[in-house]
């Protein structure tokens, strides 16, 4: 059954010149606490968009809802028109459009380098292992880890195993891929390592969704950041005149703090 | 060789009377053996079927439906707070007489389960109960982001559980898991309640015919400290085995 969803095209609603995500009047909430209070907005295929934002704003918990990892309350996520809220939705479709990178890496600690980025496309996809594992040594090479294929998690720095956690995304060929603060728990050192190959990654045209606190990379590397505060975008624009020229006093608040 | 260490023994007994029967009487030594193969085949397929019963039950434990959460949790209450020669006598004389009989080759009336079989369920089930809660404590350990990790690269609940779940939670919890298996191997000797020939029941027949409680009682003793020590020596062989490069630190 899940092969022969996989096979599938995406659907005829959806072709390549539409947005590739969309999010249409979003709400999320725990318990009474309402995080997320209505966002909308449309991500086009290659496009890179930062979201940010101070901490408990909501920006994690956004982009969670994009791979269904946090199901929404309310309002409509679309992935390559496939209806993430659609109760009836099949994750491992929308998962396999959708690549994700944690803050705390979340390698499988009992794999090597190597085996955390064949997993997946053998697992889940049923992929031919001498194939994934030619793929999966691209992979890391172009990571720049080649020659720790054969290192464990635990023996590889933080900067190092957040490019594996790339690698191990980019093996099951997403359309989209979504960094969740990626470098907030990287010394100041290894997050430059990191924030080099999600740029490539960007110039090579993969979508990107960052929920991110680096502002320079963000102004370097987005096509469009989005500022959220307090569940809702307050206010968002092309890097060179969002950081030029923010209007609303929160925005400017939260950038003088940070830059 | 055999008839060199078979004098010695008539040797012992003949001028101190230590009487170790089973070292030169081939019959008694036969008898000795055959419980030791059933000591075996007890220990082993209990041990096997108890780690199945113990991960099934730990997936089902996490699982969504409440029904089978309530009748797992129930499972383990019932076996783990009642004692094992209890349930084996509740097996084989209370749930073994409801069973029907078959009729055997020689046209006798024969139980569907032998007293073997009823030793083997009743013991798997005992340290099943206990080895879900020891796989639960290993599941527990695993933290909720790398399961999420797993999500988001497309596994489903029960491929996260098999190939991420699973093998963390079995390093988490092997040195428990040790204990209960020893036990298990153990506790085998209550079969001998039951009639099941093994070690312990083929030693009892020994030394009543031969009247070398002591000599015999040793041997026991020795044969149950080498048997356990194998399977210490396996368990931290698997234990080293798993042990992940720079993981724990």
């Amino acid at each position: 059954m899940t092969r022969a969803t996989l096979a599938a095209t995406p659907p005829p609603s959806w072709t390549p010149d539409q947005p590739i995500v969309r999010l249409a009047d979003v709400h999320k909430s725990f318990g009474s606490f309402e995080v997320l209070k209505g966002i909308s907005f449309n991500v086009r295929k290659g496009e890179v968009v930062c979201i940010i934002g101070p901490s408990g704003s909501g920006k994690s918990t956004l982009i969670r809802c994009v791979n269904a990892l946090v199901p929404v309350s309310a309002g409509s996520i679309q992935v390559e028109g496939i209806d993430v809220t659609d109760p009836r939705l099949d994750k491992l479709a929308l998962r396999r459009k959708v690549g994700m990178v944690f803050q705390q890496y979340n390698l499988f600690p009992h794999k090597t380098a190597l085996q955390n980025v064949m997993m997946a496309p053998i697992h889940v996809l049923g992929q031919d292992r001498r194939e994934v594992e030619a793929r999966a040594r691209i992979l890391l090479a172009k990571v720049r880890l080649a020659g720790k294929e054969d290192a464990y998690p635990g023996e590889l720095s933080g900067g190092q195993q957040q490019r594996v956690a790339i690698a191990r995304s980019l093996a099951m060929r997403p359309d989209v891929m979504l960094f969740d603060e990626v470098t907030a728990a990287l010394d100041p050192e290894t997050v430059k390592e990191v924030l080099v190959t999600i740029r490539e990654l960007a110039e090579e045209g993969m979508t990107c969704m960052l929920v991110t606190h680096e502002m320079n990379f963000a102004r370097d590397v987005a096509d469009h950041i989005y500022f959220t505060d307090r569940g809702v975008i307050v206010e968002h624009g092309p890097p060179a005149t969002f950081f030029a020229s923010a209007q609303d006093e929160r925005t400017r608040r939260f950038l003088s703090q940070v830059l | 060789m055999i008839a060199t260490i078979q004098a010695w023994f008539q040797q012992l007994y003949e001028t101190t009377g230590f009487n170790f029967t089973i070292f030169y009487d081939p019959y008694d030594w036969d008898r000795y053996v055959a419980g030791l193969r059933m000591t075996l085949l007890l220990g082993i397929s209990t041990i096997l079927a108890s780690l199945v019963i113990g991960a099934v039950g730990a997936l089902l434990q996490s699982g969504p439906s409440r029904v089978l959460r309530g009748l797992v949790n129930g499972f383990v209450v019932v076996f783990r707070n009642t004692p094992p020669l209890v349930q084996i006598f509740f097996f084989y004389f209370g749930l073994g007489t409801l069973l029907p009989d078959i009729r055997s080759a020689d046209g006798l009336r024969a139980p569907i389960l032998t007293n073997v079989q009823w030793a083997i369920i009743s013991l798997s089930l005992f340290a099943g109960a206990f080895n879900v809660e020891i796989f639960r404590s290993g599941i527990e350990a695993v933290p909720r982001t790398t399961i999420e990790a797993a999500e988001a690269l497309g596994y489903t609940r029960f491929k996260a559980y098999r190939h991420v779940v699973l093998p963390l939670a079995l390093r988490v919890c092997l040195p428990a898991l040790n204990n209960n298996l020893i036990n298990l191997l153990k506790t085998t000797t209550l079969a001998y309640a039951i009639a099941v020939p093994e070690t312990l029941y083929a030693v009892k027949q020994i030394w009543s015919e031969s009247q070398n409680v002591l000599e015999m009682m040793l041997v026991l003793l020795a044969t149950y400290a080498v048997l356990v020590g194998v399977l210490v020596w396996i368990m931290h062989r698997w234990e080293r085995a798993l042990r992940i490069p720079g993981y724990g630190r």
